[in-house]
């Protein structure tokens, strides 16, 4: 018969396209890393573990429409993790990474659990006192979390192969995009699969997606759980390229940084994702630039980028509600329907979608 | 099939559903009527557990479901079409189909037999069901419960908001359905006539209380019931 074969043929055209756009995405990235200075190397990686917390939220926030204000601890769960198991234990980089993943995915458990049974404000309430609290626990066990300063490890050479002279900073880049780009595409076939339509379903309509037979809490759990992953990815590599894990670099306002990433990006789009981590990447340094220029105070230049978040995310809502990837697309069609239109004879009806009747 | 035994549930102090008993056989449509307020949906969002039952019990095949989760009843072979449609706007038409075959894996109807049935469904396959008409999106969540292959079908007021030649339409669809697939069909409807045309058996419900149980054609010569309960 033929109606199964067409979901296979979906299937594998999502797998397919996916895997294209990682393996050049990822031989762009070697190239580009090759010209770029070791300082916008450095920037990458920021961006690339940026990217691996937002993807992994947006897909939260957007498809299952439940809002998290911890993913910066989650980040924290998954930093510390690898900080240990590299540091202390010896482990290798990608054992090490992979485990980060896994141990905030099992933190993500019981937080998942929780966020199934709350709604809004109250799972938002929930998930930031987690945030608030979480990084506390570092100055509770010292001997363990190496209290305020934290967790150092010792850079991660690059392989031998690569040559002698290749630069740190550049190997930091590629680890970084390699994670980036495995969260791209295990979120984007989450997203075209069979749980990517249950979790819109879910979101859209509760009672109508039990009554597909769907579980409604075990679909949010699961997609909290992923998205916690991710975050423990990210959180993973930051400790892998800043050779640190420090309670400092998981306040509370990193989980504000990552929500207000992911709206301004576009709320549940993987390519706002993008825009968000550049966002989260240069937005403190030309804030800071600003404060110098105006030589504020640096009490007024600290919380800067703070009050910055906050005037593009209100103003990215009253302009943009759909984010910049939103506002792209939308422009975009507005591009192609002008197209179509001078395209088309003088007088001839337009080619509008016949409304039903 | 479906055996729905003293069944109440209540919203707060107000008992919605009061004590009701009614039967559905394979292959036969039983209508569930009466005014607004009457408890006609609460019966079967209570039957399907969307509303917790106070007392009674609803047998399914055999097998007591009462106050089971929602997803389970439906993965026992009862399906629930939900009043407003429950259609989600923002998925393609396909994709809210297979959404219904999900849980049953490669066992789930096939596509192209609830296309079949509804061949306005297919010329619209890939929109999303945001831009279907009201009787499209009423055809696409009875074809969505058709994927999980129900054994049994809960209608919750299906000719609503419809033009009255699509209101025939959908009623003799629901009539080719129980007898083609042997589907248990409880229909709720405020639209008595209509109903009564399609169904083997009709009950009136008045203030969540059984008033009539009788086969469809006494029902509808019954004038005093007709004129009290019914409206026409």
């Amino acid at each position: 018969m033929s109606a199964p074969a067409i979901p296979r043929a979906v299937r594998e055209r999502t797998l397919l396209r996916s895997l294209s756009l990682v393996i050049v995405g990822g031989l762009l990235i070697a190239l580009i890393t090759g010209a770029l200075s070791s300082y916008r190397n450095l920037q990458l990686a920021y961006g690339g573990y940026y990217f691996a917390a937002l993807a992994g939220l947006t897909v939260l926030a957007g498809l299952s429409g439940q809002i998290s204000l911890g993913h910066g601890a989650l980040m924290a769960v998954g930093a510390y993790t690898s900080g240990l198991l590299i540091g202390n234990e010896g482990w290798a980089l990608v054992p090490a990474l992979v485990a980060a993943a896994g141990v905030s995915a099992i933190i993500g458990i019981p937080l998942g659990l929780a966020a199934s049974r709350l709604r809004g404000p109250y799972l938002a309430g929930a998930t930031l006192a987690f945030a608030v609290g979480l990084p506390a626990l570092a100055d509770k066990f010292p001997s363990t979390f190496g209290g305020e300063n934290g967790l150092t490890i010792n850079p991660s050479m690059p392989p031998s192969w690569l040559g002698s002279n290749f630069a740190l900073e550049r190997w930091e880049a590629w680890i970084a995009c390699a994670c980036a780009l495995i969260v791209l595409f295990v979120l984007y076939n989450l997203v075209h699969s069979g749980v990517g339509r249950s979790l819109r379903a879910v979101r859209d309509d509760e009672i109508a997606a039990s009554l597909c037979g769907l579980h409604v809490g075990r679909n949010q759990t699961v997609a909290f759980v992923v998205s916690a992953a991710c975050a423990g990815l990210g959180g993973g590599v930051f400790t892998v390229v800043n050779q640190l894990a420090a309670p400092g670099s998981f306040q509370v306002q990193l989980s504000l940084y990552l929500l207000a990433g992911v709206v301004i990006g576009g709320l549940g789009s993987l390519v706002g994702a993008i825009w968000g981590a550049a966002l989260l990447v240069f937005l403190p340094n030309w804030t800071t630039d600003l404060a110098n220029s105006f030589s504020l105070s640096t009490n007024v230049s600290h919380n800067l980028p703070l009050a910055i978040y906050g005037v593009v995310l209100i103003a990215a809502m009253l302009l943009w509600p759909s984010g910049i990837q939103g506002g792209f697309r939308s422009l975009g069609s507005w591009l192609w329907h002008r197209r179509g239109r001078r395209s088309r004879s003088p007088g001839a009806p337009a080619d509008r979608p016949s409304a039903a009747s | 099939m479906l055996a729905v035994h003293e069944l109440s549930a209540h919203y707060g102090p107000v008992r919605a559903v009061d004590h009701v008993s009614l039967e559905v056989s394979a292959g036969s449509v039983t209508a569930v009527l009466g005014a607004n307020g009457a408890g006609k949906t609460s019966l079967l969002r209570t039957i399907t557990g969307l509303i917790p039952a106070s007392a009674g019990r609803v047998i399914f095949e055999g097998e007591d479901i009462t106050r089971r989760p929602v997803e389970e009843i439906v993965r026992r072979g009862l399906a629930h079409v939900p009043e407003g449609r429950g259609v989600i706007a923002e998925l393609s038409v396909d994709e809210n189909l297979r959404l219904g075959g999900l849980w049953r894996g490669r066992d789930a109807a096939p596509r192209k037999e609830i296309y079949e049935l509804f061949p306005r469904l297919h010329d619209r396959r890939t929109q999303l069901a945001s831009r279907l008409s009201g009787g499209e999106r009423q055809m696409l969540s009875i074809g969505r419960a058709l994927m999980g292959r129900p054994r049994a079908l809960l209608l919750d007021e299906p000719s609503l908001g419809l033009a009255p030649l699509l209101v025939a339409q959908i009623m003799a669809m629901i009539r080719r359905l129980a007898d083609t697939l042997d589907l248990a069909v409880l229909l709720v409807e405020q639209n008595a006539r209509s109903a009564l045309s399609v169904a083997n058996r009709g009950v009136v419900l008045n203030l969540g209380r059984v008033v009539a149980d009788e086969e469809s054609h006494r029902l509808a010569a019954d004038e005093g019931l007709r004129h009290a309960y019914l409206g026409f």
